[in-house]
């Protein structure tokens, strides 16, 4: 309790920086914190900002599951398997520091405007973060766990499941934590063009109309999707990773 | 019968190749017990691995008759964090594909056998050195092994938890007529649970001796004349082996 409890004066702290603020510019481009509330609330409550809510969390949330089914038992594989670390290792140290945010043209190209094209360069970059240390957690295993499922008789496919995953989940959960901030951020990029929907949608359209109160609307629901996801997270490691928090 | 015949074991890093065991030759025969003992780093853990069938070596043969079930307790990381202490002593049978109710009964009765009642949904991190060590030997013996290997399983205990589980491995070899071979660097850990001593020498090891310790095998042994004999011969060949014989 005493987590939550530190969180969220944390919150309120942030929130009376922001009113204290506000106060002293007295300018448009910093409307208070309750105005804003009051606006999210009312376009929450009548369900013009649902729609773009939905919408954007379904794209982040797509490109990082996208991500994950691809990047983890690739990077497990190469971690974990020597020949095929020989091989993709160089592929992966060359096309790793890429920005791969300047492929957006060439996806947009092959993929059109719609939806899959921007889950697609979200998953792209979520991808890279995960399967670099997926693979790095599957390499630094202690052998001896390999030797006792060895003693056990286990079967490569067996060695995977009860040591190599569980043992790299910790380091892939950090890895997603990562991931959860680089993929709301590529989400407001692809979001600030060619669409009409979605929260990056509303932050640029409102900041074209200069309507300010709409713009930190639509900046707040961008920080709360970002958070959710964060706690999501954090149940998801509670569960499936327990271990780690026994010392 | 466990039969090793003229091995030789090297192991080669970066171009560089480094002598481990030279010329290692003895038989253990069925039910008996074997304690492997020599200076530090002189591959008594290797001659184990290649007993337990996790190294091979590059000159000689180890043949052991009628391929048994063979139960292995490392010295370091053999338990798995990130499993229950019940996942953990049930792991060897769920791989080999055994019945869940099978599996919860057999583990049931070991975690009591072990004194481990109340402890089976801890993690390996929230019990005492001791306690780990009782649940690797618990994770051997589920399988019913006929061979048991152990590795320095009590180094890393206080005087009293040693005292305990060498008890406890005592008993086992008694009861259930396992034959266990059992690495240590402690003398008179060897003089109790073995009624067969491998010293070995220096890297590269070489077997200095085999001593006959017929009396090992009961809890008063250790208050007996001969005990302290055995003591007392065995640290001669190792002081010999460390600084050459007295003057």
């Amino acid at each position: 309790m005493g987590r939550k409890r530190d969180i969220l004066i944390a919150a309120l702290i942030l929130v009376g920086l922001w009113q204290v603020s506000a106060l002293l510019l007295d300018s448009m481009a910093l409307p208070e914190p309750w105005i804003v509330l009051v606006d999210t609330a009312s376009k929450i409550a009548d369900g013009s900002l649902l729609d773009d809510l939905a919408i954007s969390t379904f794209r982040a949330l797509s490109g990082i599951i996208l991500a994950l089914a691809a990047a983890v038992p690739l990077g497990l594989a190469v971690g974990a398997e020597d020949s095929l670390r020989r091989r993709l290792s160089p592929f992966i140290y060359l096309l790793y520091p890429i920005p791969h945010v300047v492929l957006l043209p060439l996806i947009i190209i092959l993929f059109g405007i719609g939806n899959f094209s921007k889950i697609f360069l979200i998953a792209l970059i979520v991808f890279f973060q995960i399967l670099v240390t997926t693979r790095d957690a599957a390499r630094n295993i202690h052998r001896n766990y390999f030797h006792s499922m060895q003693t056990l008789g286990a079967t490569r496919l067996q060695i995977y499941r009860h040591v190599i995953l569980p043992a790299s989940l910790p380091k892939i959960l950090t890895a997603m934590r990562i991931s959860i901030g680089t993929a709301v951020a590529i989400l407001f990029f692809v979001e600030s063009f060619a669409t009409t929907t979605g929260l990056g949608y509303i932050i640029m359209d409102s900041w074209g109309r200069a309507d300010y109160v709409a713009l930190y609307t639509g900046i707040s629901c961008m920080a709360l999707l970002g958070f959710a996801l964060y706690l999501l997270l954090d149940r998801l490691e509670r569960r499936i990773c327990a271990w780690t928090r026994t010392d | 019968m466990i039969r090793v015949d003229s091995v030789n074991l090297s192991f080669s890093h970066e171009g560089e190749v480094n002598q481990v065991l030279q010329g290692i030759s003895f038989a253990v025969k069925a039910e008996g017990s074997c304690a492997i003992i020599g200076p530090s780093g002189c591959g008594k853990t290797s001659l184990l691995f290649l007993l337990a069938g996790l190294l091979q070596p590059d000159a000689g043969t180890i043949t052991i008759t009628g391929s048994p079930r063979t139960g292995t307790i490392l010295q370091h990381y053999g338990l798995f964090p990130w499993k229950t202490v019940v996942e953990n002593i049930g792991l060897g049978l769920q791989l080999k594909g055994e019945a869940k109710d099978r599996i919860g009964a057999r583990v049931e009765g070991l975690l009591a056998e072990m004194g481990l009642t109340g402890f089976g949904r801890h993690y390996p991190a929230q019990l005492s050195g001791g306690m780990q060590q009782r649940v690797a030997m618990a994770r051997a013996l589920a399988i019913e092994p006929q061979i048991l290997f152990m590795d320095e399983p009590l180094s890393s205990l206080d005087a009293l938890s040693r005292e305990r589980l060498q008890n406890l491995i005592l008993q086992v070899w008694r009861d259930k007529r396992i034959t266990t071979i059992l690495v240590t660097h402690s003398i008179e850990e060897a003089v109790y649970l073995g009624r067969q001593i491998i010293v070995l020498s220096q890297r590269p090891g070489r077997i200095l001796q085999i001593v006959d310790n017929p009396g090992a095998g009961s809890r008063e042994y250790r208050q007996t004349e001969q005990f302290f004999h055995n003591c007392n011969q065995l640290r001669r060949i190792l002081k010999e082996e460390d600084h050459g014989p007295e003057a």
